[in-house]
């Protein structure tokens, strides 16, 4: 503290002032906005009056909460997915693959991220639709008597989702597992572990802090994702995020979408606190 | 006496390197084995190999008779200390020693129990709930070795367990292992590249250069009869000369150095007059101001150039008054030759059964 | 990174006043397709004036303006029926100046109806611009036989039927149960009994529908590979695929096709007006109408554009409007307020119903 005192200068004013600038103007001015617009409804006179409605709405109106539940248990699920899908691949690129290779090996993982995240979801219905890519194959292999819808389904969906969230959890699954020394693994290994067991006690363990960051990451993303839920999600995909959108465009209820984006907020943090509290780990740990 | 280990023509290549070249040996029951040799003799591979984290391209391992071909680490009735020991971080100590029996599927009230006795039998005694991190290096060691004697293996292999420590601590703890190898009785093999620590513990130590073994025998005979130059030169130190052997009777042979000068040694006796040799004589062989009138002795006079001072491992350094080799010689600190400073000229001489000699190829 | 964010202010700061110091431009927030680039270029050689679409829908159009308090775009192009309430409640648009406006380029009775529907107060807030309807696409090879919104329910055609979940499904469907919402906007409680209903339909059905459409083009799409048989869309999109596959085609529902006017507006703070009011001029001039009729297959408020029209044009008009057909449009009347919110619910629950 006393370090940081010391170091506000009149440079460094000038230097954290546009930043800070930045911060309140752009982020915390309209979140402030947004929260007093979510305690205020129109009254029948069409007067703008303080209420709590619009977020009583919220438990009143089985729709809206069941869409939450169902978006929220999906984003757990997505992280889920994306957890054991990214270790191995975390696993093999840090320990297995020689280092020449690693390096060209994540940077192929990066690749799909040059170009949006419409561009990929565009480039999955293109592979998976009835008359798309796959399709065509399987019928020409004689594998199939007739197309198959394979979009608009919750499983290509969360695909999907795990697809485009896979990096984020890679990226500090590499980063923890490169500090994971060999010859536990090894010492695990000799002292009669098996696959099961050195995954679940050691590499599991020392990956905590790696697991649990891209896990909030993941989670946050999927439980805030709008494009793929409702691209490839079709017709049953009903994604909370797209409620808020309804709110604010289809319906012009700017109050009620407010008072929907602070419960996404307050209750997605309030799962990552449980979230933290089960793994037993630190925000300050994680977030590094 | 049971054999606990046989190797047998094991080999290793990696591409067109030969890590390891046809290596057999066997070792006894509850004998304590060392494998010493310089860095990237092989030494590792062939520990690994018989841990079973490598293959071998040829030859067999056998562990208590039974050939230990394709079944992995976790299946084989060896364990490994590692360089750096490789204690979890994630666990405590008793979690760390349970680890292999619960990988065994033992009963809960028998690890507690036999995790309690080996700690006991470390001397570390309700060291159980420390974490790695507030244990010394010393007691981390122990709690490796703990690690793998609970789980009772026919072979314990260590791969230089003791390079991490600091000088003090390893003097100590190689006394401490040697005592607890004793002690528990289980077959022990240890690589290392300091020759000390094999020497000090072994009952039979393997020096081992470039994938192959070059002597195995006690430490005793390795230091006094070295079978090989690079033994002479790698066990202990070694003042070496090459030369011609001018003429060979009863197992003594005259040799004539590149200086001039002519010395005789013991040698094997099929060294033929005219052969080139390299011969070997120990720093502590070498007598200062020795009696007259002694056999089979060669004489010298040196001028002292430096000495160095360390104890009771002092030495001399001195060149012969006419040649230029430099030769170490051992300063025994009884006060008896208080008196000597550089520069001074002393004659020493040494027996000549005491000088190996080795023909040159 | 506080050294990248300083550098990331100031190349937005350099790069917003080097735009800002470009020639003139005329910031246009309208639809898909409604600017072809054929006209903004002719436009650009006459005055001078570069014009920069953004493409959105009429919900779209509103929250925007609505965020900005009407700043940001010189014109914007919301159907007449969504103007009159937005314009009472939040003042978007300011009122049109009709002297500015060359009036006789535009077909009179739409003039007078966009004129009365877009009056707020004592002012008028609109020019008509672009008409057409919303109706069925069919791929009669395959559903010979879907003739009105009804057959967006109908089992036959399970799996290969898509519409959009917006209001103009709610009211077509309404009206195929013999049902007229329009009457009803004025009367909120019943509106949303009607609409309730419509929407229990909607989900007892639901499992006939292979997606609800988003994008006109992945419409067209799914309708060219022949993924959908029966959907609910704009006209021009039938007509765009009847040239390519004759199967396909717009058919005008029986209980009559929605008829829909999307205007010009100017927002309340747009920058630019004598441009808007050059652009507005320069789109109702019947040959620059026919170039966009020809290309979009939409028909425009331009008088004498018909002249223009390529033969395909006017033979689309009168393969799928009969007399009665057309006598048969329900044009939208203009949305009252609070029915928005009415529909917004009912349209989440058949989203979220399985």
């Amino acid at each position: 503290m006393n370090a940081a005192r010391s170091r506000i200068t009149l440079p460094f004013l000038i230097f954290v002032t546009p930043v800070l600038m930045w911060l309140f103007l752009l982020i915390v001015l309209p979140h402030i906005d947004l929260l007093l617009m979510s305690f205020r409804i129109e009254d029948d006179a069409g007067a703008m009056v303080w209420s709590l409605v619009n977020y009583l709405n919220f438990f009143d109106e089985p729709v809206y909460w069941r869409t939450f539940t169902r978006t929220a248990v999906y984003a757990i699920l997505t992280t889920m997915i994306t957890f054991s899908v990214s270790l191995p691949v975390a696993f093999y690129i840090t320990k297995v693959v020689s280092p020449r290779f690693s390096g060209f090996l994540s940077l192929l993982l990066l690749m799909p991220f040059w170009v949006s995240e419409l561009v990929r979801v565009y480039g999955w219905m293109i592979l998976l639709r009835e008359s798309g890519v796959i399709n065509h194959f399987l019928l020409r292999a004689g594998l199939l008597q007739r197309p198959v819808e394979m979009l608009y389904n919750d499983i290509t969906m969360v695909m999907g989702l795990v697809y485009t969230s896979m990096l984020f959890m890679v990226v500090p699954l590499i980063s923890v597992l490169e500090s994971l020394d060999d010859s536990l693994i090894e010492a695990a290994y000799d002292l009669g572990g098996n696959v099961f067991s050195i995954v679940t006690r050691i590499i599991i363990p020392h990956a905590m802090p790696g697991i649990v960051s891209g896990g909030i990451v993941v989670f946050m993303l999927t439980l805030g994702n709008y494009l793929t839920p409702n691209l490839i999600g079709g017709k049953n995909s009903l994604w909370f995020t797209e409620q808020i959108y309804n709110q604010f465009i289809a319906s012009f209820n700017w109050n009620q979408g407010a008072a929907f984006g602070f419960l996404l907020l307050i209750l997605s943090s309030a799962m990552v606190w449980i979230g933290l509290k089960l793994t037993r780990q630190k925000l300050s740990q994680v977030v590094q | 006496m049971a054999l606990d280990l046989s190797v047998e023509k094991v080999s290793k290549s990696f591409g067109d390197f030969t890590a390891v070249n046809e290596v057999s040996f066997a070792v006894e029951q509850g004998r304590f084995f060392s494998i010493l040799g310089p860095s990237g003799c092989g030494k590792t591979t062939l520990l690994r190999m018989i841990a079973g984290f490598i293959e071998p391209t040829g030859g067999r391992i056998l562990i208590r008779g039974s050939d230990m071909a394709n079944l992995p680490p976790n299946r084989r009735p060896v364990n490994l200390i590692f360089q750096h020991l490789a204690l979890f971080p994630m666990m405590n100590v008793a979690q760390n020693i349970a680890f292999g029996l619960q990988r065994r599927r033992e009963k809960k009230p028998d690890i507690d129990r036999k995790v309690a006795d080996i700690l006991e039998r470390v001397g570390l005694p309700k060291f159980g709930n420390k974490n790695i991190g507030q244990l010394s290096g010393g007691q981390k060691q122990r709690v490796a070795i703990a690690r793998c004697l609970v789980l009772d293996p026919a072979v314990l292999l260590l791969d230089e367990p003791l390079g991490a420590l600091d000088l003090k601590l390893r003097e100590q703890m190689k006394v401490e292992l040697k005592k607890l190898q004793a002690q528990v009785g289980t077959t022990f093999i240890y690589i290392t590249h300091d020759q000390s620590e094999a020497l000090v513990m072994s009952d039979h130590v393997a020096v081992m250069n470039k994938g192959r073994f070059e002597q195995v025998d006690t430490p005793r005979m390795l230091y006094a009869h070295p079978k090989t130059p690079f033994v002479a030169r790698f066990v202990g130190d070694n003042n070496a000369w090459n030369g011609i052997v001018a003429d060979q009777r009863d197992n003594l042979c005259t040799i004539k150095t590149a200086d001039g000068q002519t010395f005789s040694a013991g040698a094997e006796p099929d060294l033929k007059p005219g052969a080139t040799v390299s011969f070997f004589i120990r720093p502590e062989a070498i007598i200062i101001a020795p009696e007259s009138g002694l056999d089979d002795f060669n004489r010298l006079t040196v001028t002292i150039k430096s000495i160095l001072f360390d104890g009771a491992n002092s030495r001399l350094l001195a060149t012969p008054t006419d040649g230029d080799a430099e030769l170490m010689i051992a300063l025994p600190q009884n006060r008896q030759y208080d008196h000597l400073a550089a520069g001074d000229r002393v004659d020493i001489g040494w027996s000549a059964r005491s000088a190996s000699c080795f023909r040159v190829p | 990174m506080k050294k990248a964010a300083v550098v990331c202010v100031a190349v937005l700061l350099v790069l917003t006043f080097s735009l800002s110091c470009q020639a003139e431009t005329l910031e246009l927030l309208t639809w898909e397709g409604y600017a072809p680039k054929e006209l903004m270029d002719k436009f650009a050689k006459e005055t001078g004036i570069t014009v920069k679409p953004t493409y959105s829908n009429n919900e779209e159009i509103i929250a925007k303006l609505r965020a900005t308090r009407g700043a940001g775009f010189d014109l914007a192009q919301p159907s007449q029926d969504r103007i009159s309430s937005v314009q009472a409640k939040y003042k978007l648009y300011q009122a049109i100046d009709f002297a500015k406006v060359d009036t006789a380029l535009i077909v009179p009775s739409m003039l007078e109806a966009v004129k009365k529907n877009t009056m707020v107060g004592d002012k008028s807030y609109a020019v008509p611009h672009v008409y057409g309807t919303s109706g069925l696409i069919v791929n009669r090879k395959y559903a010979p036989d879907a003739s009105d919104y009804k057959d967006l329910l109908n089992p036959a055609y399970s799996g290969r039927v898509s519409y959009r979940l917006k209001r103009p499904t709610l009211i077509g469907v309404a009206f195929s149960m013999q049902q007229d919402p329009f009457v009803l906007y004025a009367n909120p409680t019943s509106y949303e009994k009607l609409m309730k209903r419509v929407g229990e339909k909607l989900i007892e059905n639901k499992g006939l529908v292979k997606n609800y459409w988003t994008n006109g083009d992945a419409l067209l799409q799914s309708m060219r590979s022949e993924e959908v048989f029966v959907a609910m869309a704009w006209d021009n999109g039938g007509w765009k695929m009847h040239a390519e596959n004759p199967d396909i085609d717009f058919v005008a529902p029986k209980s009559g096709a929605l008829g829909w006017i999307d205007t010009f507006t100017i927002p309340a703070k747009a920058k630019n007006v004598e441009a808007a009011y050059k652009w507005i001029n320069f789109m109702l001039t019947p040959e620059n109408a026919a170039v966009f009729t020809n290309k979009e297959k939409y028909g425009t408020a331009s008088a004498g554009a018909i002249e223009y029209y390529d033969a395909e044009v006017k033979a689309n008009f009168q393969r799928s409007f009969s007399k009665a057909d057309i006598d048969n449009i329900k044009w939208y009347p203009p949305v009252p307020a609070k029915l928005e919110s009415i529909e917004g619910l009912i349209l989440d629950k058949v989203k979220a119903a399985n």
